[in-house]
């Protein structure tokens, strides 16, 4: 199996995210840098990870969603590749235009990190398959741009659609119907604030992220 | 020739960092402020006889999240 982790300036959870996809495929992901214009050939899963492209400037991952790699993205997300983003990745996602929405600054404006309790909405998914619906899982956030909005019928639509992966159970950035993930209308493609790969390990201090990877990735072996 | 473009968030979008200047203009003793929305001044030095059009493209692909914001362009 084929992994990528798309890698910008001011990106800093790359290697948590390349280490988790190495955990599962036992192979390390490709680091392909945003001026690229192509990903490696059979790719067959897509990471968009965490930190602070391009420095947030102008808007959190505005950037970043119009540099070449990400039409690269696009396009293999177009023809069903797993795509997954994790908070500044979900954010690129959603400037990309690849998810609805888009987050905005915490409703209490602080940085928020911490671990917190989520609810698994739809464990039907490619990546949330091997959760039980309504489950409780533990995952750490740490953003400062999270607070998911889109129109109220969009959040209609999705909610109907059973787009929402994930919701808070606590109130943690005054996100739109407490939403932390979205999926895609094909569902090849997540987007979420907390760090799933940051929970991986018992070293880390849960491992309520591991099953997310598992179920990606084992469904693509 | 220069053209201001101004971003400002959509009516009804929440915006904290609007509600905290509010606060601190309060704080202040400034009382009388009903509301207070924060948005973005963009300066452009562009060619002459750059097109409406082109313009317009400029702030729906980039300058502006049309999800959450709405600009407005003046030819300075």
């Amino acid at each position: 199996m084929k992994t990528a982790v798309i890698v910008f300036p001011g990106s800093n959870c790359d290697r948590d995210m390349a280490v988790a996809l190495e955990t599962i495929t036992g192979k390390a992901p490709a680091m392909v840098w945003h001026r690229e214009s192509e990903l490696p050939a059979g790719t067959d899963f897509i990471a968009l990870p965490g930190g602070f492209s391009y420095g947030d400037y102008l808007r959190s991952g505005a950037m970043a969603a119009r540099s070449p790699i990400l039409r690269a993205v696009a396009a293999a997300a177009g023809r069903g590749v797993p795509v997954l983003g994790v908070c500044n990745g979900f954010q690129v996602l959603t400037e990309a235009g690849l998810l609805p929405g888009a987050l905005m600054r915490n409703a209490g404006l602080n940085f928020v990190c911490r671990t917190v309790p989520l609810k698994v909405e739809n464990s039907q998914s490619l990546f949330t398959a091997s959760y039980s619906s309504d489950e409780e899982i533990r995952i750490p956030v740490a953003h400062h741009d999270g607070n998911y909005f889109a129109d109220e019928d969009t959040l209609d639509r999705i909610e109907g659609e059973g787009r929402v992966a994930f919701r808070y159970l606590d109130s943690v950035n005054g996100s739109a119907r407490d939403i932390a993930g979205v999926l895609s209308d094909a569902g090849n493609v997540l987007g979420m604030m907390p760090h799933p790969e940051r929970a991986i390990d018992r070293a880390h201090g849960g491992t309520d992220g591991l099953r997310l990877f598992e179920a990606a990735l084992g469904a693509l072996a | 020739m220069k053209v201001n473009v101004y971003v400002t968030l959509k009516p009804g979008v929440l915006d904290p960092q609007g509600k905290a200047i509010h606060h601190a203009l309060e704080g202040l003793g400034f009382t009388g402020v009903a509301d207070v929305r924060a948005g973005r001044f963009i300066e452009l030095d562009v060619a002459d006889g750059t097109s409406d059009a082109d313009l317009d493209a400029m702030c729906a692909r980039l300058l502006a999240n049309t999800v959450i914001e709405n600009y407005r362009i003046e030819r300075a």
